[in-house]
């Protein structure tokens, strides 16, 4: 393997940097599988049958903490990703496991408020509306939960291994699939959360 | 558990269907054991992560499936081949036309030419592999278990029976009650999944691993028809992934997306579903004009003409293969402005097409042709791929299409596209480079032979279906009565069909004859070709190029051969490689046994399943293989054996 010590760890041989587009490419499949989310969403926000309307059901305070984690959490996954390019092996494990825990604590609330919808009676049977809206959330949530078995077998692997050009590049991959997710959430929290409840 | 769901019921048919598959099962594992091939299989195909022999396993099992299709085929001529036949009944006969659809586009053309990319792509671009050769397999095997899934609902549980567009509310449990839907679902799912990460892996190999030298408008015409292909992978699978998705909580889960009522929209899905679905029909179109412009320049012996205007006429059709949805279904109350937009799209899509045929057109003239089987195959498809066309565009009238929707017309317009356009294609591709890959040609003779009865038999067979939509007979119609005077010409049809299946047969008996009787190619550049596989030996060596090729001008190994521009400066050096894995086949197996189980709703071994994926998705995590070298006396070794011919 030619090791290229001008760029960073994560992009100093050709595979690593093909892995990187490679991602790149992917994230760019992953663009209109979440457009075509929405569409179906939008199509349906006002399809609700004799069920609930997102403005009765939304409650503004979990999502705000949703929100919060998810933010900080793309926050926290930049440090890592910062320590691990100086080679701070110790750091870039506490600032993963702090981006972990905050995906763990948001697909908790997520839990939490789907328990409760279908404690009010909003089901995935109940309307065109509710249905688009668990995918769409679902399929969000699916992605963090994902990435959280990922993000853990990754931490495990640099623990192990320590940060070499193998590890830092699947680390440096993880975090731009978690940014996306934090991009895709902002778009949710938008036009599904703050355009529901006005 | 309820049993009586796995039951087909009914027909000696089926029973016989059950009967040859497990008899051909059983003979395969008795062969196997007996001549002691076990190990060979697994060492040699499947832990195999060699984009060749990935290809090679791609193109033999869309053969396979082109005769399970073919099948399909002829059971439907056979029905309709005369009034009020009594060989299938409505229900089979749906389930037919839907598997045979489904099949021949999605596991027959589209893997065909994803196989012929394997192989050629990387060697036309002068690299060694694919950027990722681990993904590759996964795509393979996701594509192959996809296929088998569908496979077995024939003999178990069902077929899908809503016609391979499935539209709802007719593909809805209410309407459709079998598991033959859920089969759809998840078999499209999961090979979708394999289909979309050949994108992104193919996308990455031509843009970051092309010989130095070779810039993107140096390419050879089939790897920028690829290219573009995968940029259309990537942007229209994901909405057959959501499509199918909600198919499935649908029918899984009880969810409303569909439904007739409680704020479900049918319409939603002929839109997602075309969304994907033109695209895709571009999808196996594209790379056809990739093979045919190549065949065309090496048989002509001249430059492709008009090259830039190709490259820009497939972008351009590739961008419009996005907007022309909604002309499958004009009829279903849009409203006139709705329709002229995709009437409007969908005509100038003739525009950068007409572009193509006349480049190939002035490519001929003058030139010095050689009438080859490929090249056969390629001259066929220019007048009857432009019959296809025109009655594409009258079809594209929106106002007219209310004429024809639905007719047996129709079905003679995308036979007529997809037949020369993408069969004919990947045939004429199959003999074009099959002897790059077992370092002989297939028999010309027999070739033509089995040509002829394609090419004649394909017109005997669809020609009528234009006449017989214009006097109305509509298409998926199981049978008709004397009177609708239907019947002679459902006839010639159905004779029509018999020949195309000699023809396939003649086809696959000269894979047989030239594998026990050709000379073997001693030169590996049997057509005397332009690009850079030719430029390797045949059968090539699994690094494909001793050395890696420096490349110059547009046909870089015609230049040199022509003008002395030499190819091959460097030195030989070890050459990396990847080494064999199994896991791609194990994530393969039990992705086919998640999508059984949740076929059958079967949640509690769903979930095990499922589990399973997880943990082989870790295992490949973990994974800390980074291959192998070949070291210099081995390549110079093998090198020495391959130049004598010494093939083995
Ligand atoms: C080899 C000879 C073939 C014959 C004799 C044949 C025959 C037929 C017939 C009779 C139907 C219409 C059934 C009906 O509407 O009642 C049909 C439908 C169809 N065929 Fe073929 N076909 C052949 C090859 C192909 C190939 C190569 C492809 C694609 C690459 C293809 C794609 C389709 C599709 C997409 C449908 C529509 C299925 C549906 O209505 O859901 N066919 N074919
Ligand atoms: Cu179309």
């Amino acid at each position: 393997m030619k090791i290229d010590a001008s760029k960073p760890l994560e992009y100093s041989t050709e595979e690593n940097s093909n892995k990187i587009f490679g991602f790149w490419v992917f994230l760019g499949a992953e663009i209109p599988l979440f457009a075509t989310l929405f569409t179906v969403y939008f199509v349906m926000v006002d399809r609700f049958a004799s069920g609930p309307s997102g403005s009765e059901l939304f409650e503004i305070g979990p999502v705000l903490i949703e929100t919060f984690l998810l933010l900080t959490s793309s926050f926290t996954i930049g440090l890592a990703v910062h320590a691990m390019r100086l080679g701070y092996k110790k750091a870039m494990m506490v600032f993963m496991a702090l981006t972990l825990l905050m995906g763990l604590g948001f697909i908790g609330i997520e839990i939490d408020e789907f328990f409760t919808y279908v404690h009010e009676g909003a089901t995935l049977q109940t309307s065109g509306f509710l249905s688009s809206l668990f995918v769409l959330l679902g399929t969000h949530g699916a992605h963090v939960s994902f990435g959280f078995l990922w993000g853990t077998a990754i931490m495990i692997q640099v623990w192990r291994q320590g940060i070499n050009p193998a590890t830092a590049n699947k680390a440096f991959i993880f975090s731009l699939f978690w940014h996306f997710l934090d991009v895709v959430w902002i778009f949710i929290f938008s036009f599904v959360y703050l355009k529901g409840l006005m | 558990m309820d049993l009586e769901k796995f039951k087909v019921h009914g027909e000696p048919l089926i029973y016989g269907a059950m009967i040859s598959i497990a008899l051909a099962t059983i003979g395969i594992l008795v062969g196997l054991t007996y001549f002691k091939k076990w190990g060979y299989l697994w060492r040699e195909w499947l832990t195999t992560v060699d984009h060749k022999k990935i290809g090679v396993m791609y193109i033999l099992a869309a053969l396979l499936m082109l005769f399970r299709g073919g099948v399909d085929a002829i059971m439907m001529r056979l029905q309709t081949a005369a009034p009020e036949m009594k060989f299938l009944d409505a229900q089979h006969y749906n389930e037919v036309f839907t598997t045979h659809g489904l099949i021949m586009i999605l596991f027959m053309a589209m893997p065909f030419i994803i196989g012929l990319m394997n192989v050629i792509v990387p060697l036309q671009i002068g690299a060694r592999d694919v950027a990722f050769p681990r993904l590759n397999a996964v795509s393979f095997w996701l594509f192959f278990f996809g296929a088998m899934l569908l496979n077995i609902s024939f003999v178990i549980g069902g077929s899908p029976d809503a016609g391979w567009s499935a539209y709802f509310p007719l593909a809805s449990l209410e309407f459709s009650p079998t598991v033959g839907n859920n089969y759809y679902s998840l078999a499209l799912q999961i090979s979708g999944i394999g289909t979309l990460i050949t994108g992104v892996n193919f996308i990455v190999t031509i843009l970051k691993m092309r010989a130095p030298g070779m810039k993107l408008m140096k390419m050879p015409m089939f790897t920028w028809s690829v290219l573009i292909t995968n940029v259309i992978i990537v942007f229209a699978f994901p909405v057959l992934t959501v499509a199918l998705a909600l198919m499935m909580f649908d029918r899984l889960f009880g969810s409303q997306f569909f439904t007739m009522a409680n704020g479900g929209m049918d319409m939603l899905w002929a839109n997602l579903f075309w969304v994907w679905g033109h695209p895709e029909v571009y999808i196996v179109i594209l790379p056809a004009f990739g093979i045919y412009s190549e065949i065309i320049a090496t048989f002509s012996k001249k430059n492709l003409y008009g090259y830039t205007s190709m490259v820009f006429s497939m972008l351009i059709i590739s961008l419009l293969s996005f907007l022309v949805w909604a002309h499958h279904f004009y009829t279903m109350g849009q409203g006139a402005m709705v329709n002229s937009f995709f009437s409007i799209t969908t005509m100038a899509i003739a525009v950068p097409t007409g572009v193509k045929i006349f480049n190939w057109l002035f490519t001929l003239r003058k030139g010095r042709i050689t009438f080859t089987t490929p090249m056969l195959y390629t001259l066929a498809f220019i007048p009857i791929f432009t019959i296809g066309g025109v009655t594409g565009v009258m079809l594209a009238m929106a106002s007219a299409d209310y004429q024809y929707h639905n007719t047996m017309f129709l079905v003679a317009h995308f036979h007529y596209v997809l037949i020369p356009g993408a069969v004919f294609a990947v045939i004429a591709g199959f003999h074009y480079w099959f002897p790059k890959v077992f370092g002989f040609r297939l028999n010309e003779r027999l070739g033509k032979h089995s040509f002829w009865w394609i090419v004649i038999s394909f017109n005997v067979t669809f020609f009528p279906l234009f006449f017989l939509g214009l006097m109305g007979m509509t298409r998926r119609m199981y049978t008709y009565s004397e009177e609708s005077g239907f019947g002679p010409l459902n006839m010639l049809s159905f004779v029509g069909a018999v020949g195309l299946a000699i023809g396939f047969v003649l086809l696959v008996y000269n894979i047989y004859w030239s594998t026990r009787y050709m000379p073997r190619d001693t030169t590996s550049d049997p057509w005397d070709g332009r690009t850079l596989e030719w430029a390797t030996h045949s059968p090539m060596p699994v690094y494909n190029f001793a050395i890696v090729p420096k490349v110059q001008t547009r046909d870089a190994f015609w230049s040199a051969k022509q003008d002395n521009m030499p190819l091959f400066e460097d030195k030989i050096t070890k050459i990396h490689m990847p080494s064999n894995t199994g896991k791609p086949f194990i994530l393969g197996v039990i992705f086919f046994f998640l999508g059984f189980f949740l076929v059958f709703s079967m949640w509690i071994p769903a979930i095990v399943a499922g589990v399973g994926v997880l943990i082989m998705l870790a295992a490949m995590s973990f994974d800390r293989d980074h291959g192998y070298y070949i070291s210099v006396d081995e390549v110079m070794a093998t090198e020495k054996k391959l130049m004598r011919g010494e093939t083995v």
